[in-house]
């Protein structure tokens, strides 16, 4: 059988496949599904340094093979990360990576403080959140900068890998993944979602209350592969792809663009089993093509 | 455990009224589960997000659990396609579900589509229950005689008049209250009626459970995509799932 294991940036993960911040909260919730150690690596729900409430209801709409969302970033903060959620997670035997998200370079930084010596194994810096207002994504659309985040934060997660969340919002994907990669960013991951909008033709209002949401699912696909891959010819550091991954298929299509690990997230929502039948697909798959490692994928892709 | 995903059978299928349909699925693990006032979430072909839908029935010893919806969209449009035999792919049983305290005059009250919910409460309470159930003419009522028969004294309302008491479900429950004890309201329906009964509960000093709605992704709260305001004893008010911390909340935590 093929050996399954990808080694990225240093942290060795059971198999390819992480789950994506914010679609799979802090595993506890999949629990009843599966063993959450069962998965190459759980991203946790977007941290910010204090409580957030996020953006008020409706959060959700469905889109044509896919669904916007503006949750807004709801969480409790990374003190109570730390103490209520993560112990229950370093029972799992499960790859941790903290995924964190901020309003200010001081927010990143000091949240890298916090995580520095935890009992984590990544952290995964969201530049990229398109749901509140100073929420990152400012931050992952200029070159300058993402090197200045990044390196700032790289000043103080000496313990820990980075790992950069990148927008797709943007004009040259390429060009955020070097200015990452130039300030020390460990990996990078992409893409995270889509601005969108949708509305209600009898009202005129926004389906959204945030009027604008993050569109994922299998319709961002084929952007996300685009993505991958041109980020994948630009780097030397290793690329994380998500965007509407939904099948083993696509989670072999993603490597091959350039992916070392992938990560499932709208997908959860549909099949609790999605991530589950990503991993046993891969397995199959790799097999069948007589791969002595899933690594062999990434990056293979021949162009016209 | 808590939840599962389970593939079941529709063994029952019938329109109570135009556009409302009743499944009756052969559901083993989610009707072992299941409890009054939870749901599940329904997999359509084709779409994205799972449909919920709260739970209109629990029958523990035939195993089988129903689910009673109205066409809204393309979703429940293609839920109504399902067929006899038709494997349904569920998650469930989600939510906390009513608390059922001890009461001597309940009063179930339902609007339109959030009726379905109570059906489980009124067995649980039987013919100490008042169930008031509102829609907006005749011809979408639904439930009467299985409300009846679970020994509860039903209260037909609509908007039109078309049929029993010509008014809202909250009219109707200020005349009740009028001449008749209560010491427990619990309710399902649109915002406006609930709000409405809020206050009605309040200004008597009733305790009253309200089951809300808001749009899901997954049901179980990895997403957060539900959020609901909710005061807790403090006054402070804090942003909750309607998935995993209700669907039913007391009426005085709901901030509207």
């Amino acid at each position: 059988m093929a050996d399954m294991r990808v080694n990225l940036c240093g942290v060795e993960l059971k198999n390819p496949v992480i789950t994506a911040s914010g679609t799979f909260g802090y595993g506890h919730e999949f629990q009843d599904f599966y063993p959450v150690g069962k998965l190459g690596g759980i991203s946790c729900k977007g941290t910010t340094l204090l409580e957030r409430p996020g953006n008020p209801s409706p959060r959700i709409a469905e889109t044509p093979s896919g669904m916007l969302n503006s949750v807004g970033l709801q969480n409790p903060g990374v003190e109570a990360f730390v103490t209520e959620l993560l112990p229950w997670m370093r029972e799992q035997d499960v790859t941790v990576i903290a995924n964190i998200a901020g309003s200010s370079v001081e927010d990143y930084v000091a949240m890298a403080e916090r995580l520095n010596d935890e009992d984590i194994q990544m952290v995964e810096m969201n530049i990229s959140c398109p749901n509140v207002r100073e929420g990152g994504a400012s931050f992952g659309t200029s070159t300058a900068m993402i090197e200045d985040i990044t390196s700032q934060v790289k000043r103080k997660l000496t313990n820990k890998p980075l790992m950069v969340k990148l927008t797709p919002n943007v004009t040259n994907i390429g060009d955020m993944a070097a200015a990452a990669e130039a300030a020390g960013a460990d990996a990078v991951s992409l893409i995270n979602t889509l601005t969108g909008m949708r509305i209600n033709i009898r009202t005129r209002r926004p389906v959204l209350r945030n009027n604008t949401g993050g569109m994922s699912g299998p319709a961002v696909f084929p952007v996300a592969v685009r993505m991958v891959r041109d980020v994948y010819k630009r780097v030397k550091i290793p690329v994380v792809g998500l965007g509407g991954i939904s099948t083993w298929e696509d989670a072999v299509e993603m490597m091959i663009a350039g992916a070392t690990a992938i990560q499932i997230g709208t997908a959860n929502f549909r099949d609790p089993y999605a991530a589950i039948k990503v991993i046993e697909g891969m397995e199959r798959f790799a097999d069948e093509q007589g791969l002595s490692s899933i690594t062999e994928l990434t990056g293979t892709l021949n162009e016209w | 455990m808590r939840y599962t995903q389970e593939y079941t059978t529709l063994v029952a299928k019938d329109e109570l009224a135009a556009g409302i349909y009743r499944f009756c699925l052969k559901a083993p693990a989610i009707s072992r589960l299941a409890v009054a006032g939870q749901f599940v979430q329904v997999l359509v072909e084709g779409k994205q997000l799972r449909r919920p839908i709260s739970l209109a029935g629990i029958d523990k010893q035939a195993e089988t659990i129903t689910i009673i919806f109205e066409i809204r969209g393309e979703g429940t449009d293609r839920m109504a396609k399902f067929v006899v035999g038709d494997t349904v792919d569920l998650v469930g049983p989600l939510g906390n579900g009513f608390p059922l305290p001890d009461a001597k005059h309940p009063v179930l009250i339902g609007g339109g589509i959030g009726n379905p919910p109570l059906l489980p409460l009124a067995e649980h309470y039987g013919n100490a229950a008042t169930v008031i159930s509102g829609f907006r003419t005749a011809s979408a009522a639904i439930l009467q005689e299985e409300f009846a028969a679970t020994g509860a004294t039903a209260v037909l309302c609509t908007d039109d008049g078309t049929a029993g008491f010509a008014g809202f479900t909250t009219q109707a429950l200020e005349a009740h209250l009028a001449t008749n004890p209560c010491d427990l309201i619990c309710a399902c329906g649109p915002m406006p009626m609930m709000s409405r009964l809020a206050d009605i509960a309040e200004k008597n000093g009733i305790l009253c459970y309200l089951s809300l709605e808001e749009r899901m992704g997954c049901g179980f709260g990895a997403c957060v995509g539900c959020a609901v305001d909710i005061r807790d004893e403090n006054g402070n008010i804090k942003r909750k799932k309607v998935c995993t911390d209700g669907p039913v909340f007391l009426s005085k935590e709901v901030v509207r």
